[in-house]
């Protein structure tokens, strides 16, 4: 067994990269012997060391060399397992093919937000991150020193060789680690970080350390754990929102083949201290608990149960519905309500959350006014891998692995609900089969703890595709409008947005163009409803910034200026004189995608068979301009091209943060053109890939052209910055292609609904 | 419960399960060969595609009746070292976000290849069709799939 040493003195090197908390390495023990999850990040199977020397808690040396880098962030896609440990690998200068990559647990002691979300985890990493292996790299060479007598200045590293420059003395970190666990942790100010011009692998492309395995189909996603005596359980949840359990007939169905038992849970029982991120339309479940998954989805499909109205969610639902005079009250909620509903609230006055300078005498005195209304339907997440977690609940412990983008709040809910100390419960994460925001919402990991609890075994939480899609937690339904006054030469005088949804307005009060027109005024309002909702892949960006960039298309165009200079020259104005003081965005850096993207592209020289449509839209502290090239033929758009431009600062990876932006692209095409959740009576009408429409191969871009920006500003994240303005950028083309402007998605419909002759 | 015999990745495997039960459950959960996987249960998504006497299917769709004589392959028999040429260029051209459609994927792509090893465009689109990547991979699952033919041709 290999043996691994750490030294008592760590705790101060955690406060030294500012990393919450204090405490030795105590739940670390179970990595010890963790074979299985280790992953050579080279081509080679690296030659394991005899014993591991901990020099703080990112990452080991091995005797023989070998560095173990533990990537504290969950992974969902956005390749952090990747780009983290490369963070890590820069600043202790190791060869990264002598390094392992480990999914490290969650442990509050060492690290500070292990959570997968707001595409913060690089920017938020980039200095603790480099600190610690800086920091390690600094005890590596102050034992070198001592061991070879030389002055520690006159040492140099290069792939994890320490060299003397006065002498030919060298030594190699796995001969030097054992004395360097020994060394005080030093201060943070005697540890210097690289400069940028350095940098030999940040900003040079690394492979997905897990491409091997993914590709040979190894297990490494929660839904392949497979433990001993484990059982496998499914949920059936209401049909319909505000809809709880009655009652059930189970007896026969406890009796089919394979089948443990039928009983009911509540997840959140009232009174439990919940996190933000407990969120469940259905807390009251019912459970089928058996040997396979065949059995208990069988099982489950014979299940009678009865479903009541829920007092508590359909009175919430008489007052929206009466304050909108509308329809029976009922409590059931449809999508053709909720879209009325949200024309007529919309059109309303709402909550001012920005006003800058008159608008309102802007507006009276207009020559023109253009008014324009944008919506968007609730979405379903649809990671790939559907809602599973595992969980071994037992008297005084709580063993959970799966797929959870929140393990801190998580474990929080787990203590209140189970009654457990924390010390006691181990929350560890697989590779998550997407993520998108649906896993910030942990209920199904909750329900696999208490299902666990009650059925006194380790128990597999599956959900079929149907309930993962039926369980809520979805986009928000949104509408906002928007209305431009222009005086007789065409210039702008005012710019009011009104925003809501249910139940979240999607406004950025602060953001584009904010700050770059005298008179603003932005309004929000919010309905209530019993459908739960999350945050979806750039939340409120993912549908505010395409209908913001439709409008402002559609003002350039009423305006007679060319879409592009129309916002540089807005972004100017915002540059040289800002109006207002909270302005969230740089307008030098705007400004910088969308002469990039003008360039790279040949704007104004296309080819005359093809409609390009130019967003551009800052979320996530990242920049990102696109134009997109199509055609239409037969109702269905062929999207031939789309020329991204990308600002965020320093690529850590750039091959993988071309992917993502890829892949972002493409996401957010997908929905905004053929996906939807609609409603009736309560139920969602789509419950798999057969009525719900994700983008396909055919359906995809036929090129995508990805440029960065390069300004050695220090990074910023890329999961959701691709997603929202593609959106924009689809909507104008569209325009170009059919003479129609878009404003209500899935844009599938129009064209379908109203194109065919 | 019966007894069937099968033929998975060239090893004589034997089960006893329901007869309905899906080839997609009986490789998870009974031989626990976890390459192939769940994504719908209605051969709409292909992440469960496996080769059926080397024609790409979907497992989800496939009573374990059915399967008796015939030969199934799945991610894990694709290559004895993860190196067919297809494996290769997903490595190559590092096409994974997520990485759990991606199995399926390259099961559709290699028995695309085993039939047509120079497909066009709209063949490679039209042959992947029913493999949905939610992450959008989609342009370099195209690029893997045009490198794994020209290295294959050549």
């Amino acid at each position: 067994m290999t043996k691994k040493s750490t030294t008592v003195n760590r705790r101060s090197f955690i406060k030294s990269v500012g990393i919450a908390g204090g405490g030795l390495l105590i739940g670390f023990n179970w990595l010890a012997c963790k074979r299985s999850e280790e992953v050579a990040v080279g081509e080679t199977a690296l030659e394991m060391p005899d014993e591991w020397f901990e020099l703080n808690g990112y990452l080991k040396i091995g005797d023989n060399g070998v560095v173990t880098i533990y990537s504290p962030n969950p992974e969902i896609g956005q390749n952090v397992k990747t780009s983290m440990p490369m963070m890590v690998a820069e600043e202790l200068d190791v060869d990264w093919n002598n390094v392992i990559v480990e999914q490290a647990p969650l442990n509050t002691e060492l690290y500070s937000r292990q959570l997968a979300g707001g595409s913060q985890s690089i920017r938020q990493g980039w200095e603790p991150l480099r600190r610690a292996g800086a920091t390690a790299r600094y005890m590596l060479l102050e034992a070198a020193a001592k061991q070879l007598e030389v002055p520690v200045e006159e040492l140099s590293v290069e792939d994890g060789i320490i060299s003397h420059s006065g002498s030919d003395k060298k030594i190699s970190y796995g001969e030097i680690a054992k004395a360097a666990a020994e060394i005080e942790i030093p201060e943070e100010e005697q540890v210097i970080l690289k400069s940028k011009n350095d940098f030999k692998i940040i900003g040079s492309s690394r492979k997905n350390v897990d491409a091997k395995k993914i590709v040979t189909g190894q297990p490494l996603f929660g839904l392949d754990t497979y433990k001993e005596g484990m059982l496998t359980a499914m949920i059936v949840h209401p049909p319909k929102f505000g809809m709880e359990f009655k009652s059930m007939d189970a007896d026969k169905i406890k009796e089919m083949p394979g089948i443990k038992d039928v009983f009911t849970i509540d997840t959140y029982p009232e009174g439990l201290q919940k996190q933000w991120s407990d969120v469940s339309a259905f807390s009251k479940l019912v459970v089928v608990l058996g040997e396979s998954t065949w059995q208990v989805m069988q099982a489950k499909k014979a299940l009678k149960v009865e479903w009541d109205l829920n007092p508590e969610l359909t009175k919430k639902i008489e007052i929206l519905e009466k304050s909108a005079g509308m329809g029976e009250v009922s409590g059931l909620e449809s999508s053709a309500i909720h879209t009325s509903l949200m024309a007529d609230v919309g059109s309303k006055k709402a909550e001012t959350i920005r006003k800058d300078g008159d608008p309102e005498t802007a507006f009276k005195k207009a020559t023109r006014i253009i008014e324009r209304s944008y919506t968007c339907p609730f979405l379903a997440h649809n990671c790939m891998e559907p809602m599973n977690f595992f969980a071994n609940v037992t008297e005084d412990k709580a063993e959970l692995l799966g797929p959870i983008q929140t393990p801190e709040y998580a474990e929080k809910t787990i203590q209140s609900r189970l009654g457990l100390d924390l010390e006691n419960i181990d929350i560890q994460m697989t590779r998550m089969g997407g993520g998108f925001g649906r896993r910030l919402y942990g209920n199904f990991l909750v329900e696999a703890a208490v299902i666990s609890q009650k059925a006194g075994a380790p128990v597999k939480l599956v959900y079929s595709r149907e309930d993962d899609m039926t369980d809520g937690v979805y986009r928000p339904a949104y509408h906002v409008t928007y209305r431009a006054a222009l005086d007789a030469n065409n210039k702008i005088t005012a710019f009011h947005v009104n925003a809501g949804g249910i139940k979240e307005s999607p406004l950025f009060a602060n953001r584009f163009p904010a700050g770059a027109i005298e008179n603003y005024l932005a309004e929000s309002w919010t309905l209530d409803s019993n459908i739960s909702i999350g945050a979806f892949r750039a939340p409120r960006s993912n549908f505010i910034a395409g209908a913001e960039q439709s409008f402002l298309d559609e003002l350039a165009e009423e305006t007679g200026q060319d879409p592009i200079q129309f916002r540089l020259d807005l972004l100017k104005k915002a540059k040289e004189s800002p109006v207002g003081e909270n302005n969230d965005y740089d307008a030098t850096r705007f400004a910088g995608v969308l002469e990039m993207v003008r360039d790279k592209s040949g704007w104004g020289r296309q080819d005359q068979n093809s409609n390009r449509g130019i967003s551009a839209y800052y979320c996530h502290n990242s920049y990102v301009a696109q134009i997109l090239d199509l055609r239409v033929q037969n109702n269905e758009p062929i999207i031939d091209k789309v020329v991204c431009a990308v600002d965020c600062g320093i690529v850590v990876n750039p091959d993988a943060a071309k992917n993502m932006v890829e892949g972002g692209t493409i996401d957010g095409i997908g929905h905004a053109l053929y996906s939807k959740i609609s409603f009736e009576d309560g139920m969602p009408q789509q419950s798999n890939y057969d009525t719900y429409r994700l983008i396909r191969h055919k359906e995809a871009p036929k090129s995508i052209e990805v440029y960065f920006i390069e300004n050695g500003i220090d990074p910023t994240g890329l999961g959701e910055p691709p997603f929202p303005p593609v959106i924009g950028a689809l909507a104008n083309a569209l325009y170009k292609a059919t003479g129609k402007r878009f404003y209500d998605q899935p844009y599938i419909a129009r064209l379908q609904g109203e194109l065919k002759t | 419960m019966a007894k069937f015999n099968l033929n998975i990745n060239g090893e004589e495997k034997t089960v006893d399960v329901d007869p309905n039960t899906p080839l997609l459950w009986v490789l998870r959960d009974h031989l626990h060969l976890v390459g192939t996987k769940y994504g719908c249960g209605i051969a709409q998504c292909g992440a469960c595609t496996v080769h059926f006497n080397g024609a790409a299917v979907r497992s989800c769709q496939l009573p374990i009746s059915s399967l008796e004589g015939s030969k199934i392959k799945t991610i894990e028999g694709l290559s004895e070292n993860g190196d067919h040429p297809v494996q290769q260029a997903w490595l190559d051209i590092d096409v994974p976000q997520c990485g759990y459609c991606q199995a399926g994927q390259i099961m559709s792509a290699s028995a695309l290849l085993e039939s047509n090893p120079n497909p066009t465009d709209e063949e490679i689109e039209n042959a992947m069709n029913g493999n949905i990547c939610r992450c959008g991979t989609y342009s370099r699952i195209k690029a893997a799939i045009k490198a794994a033919s020209k290295s294959q041709i050549a």
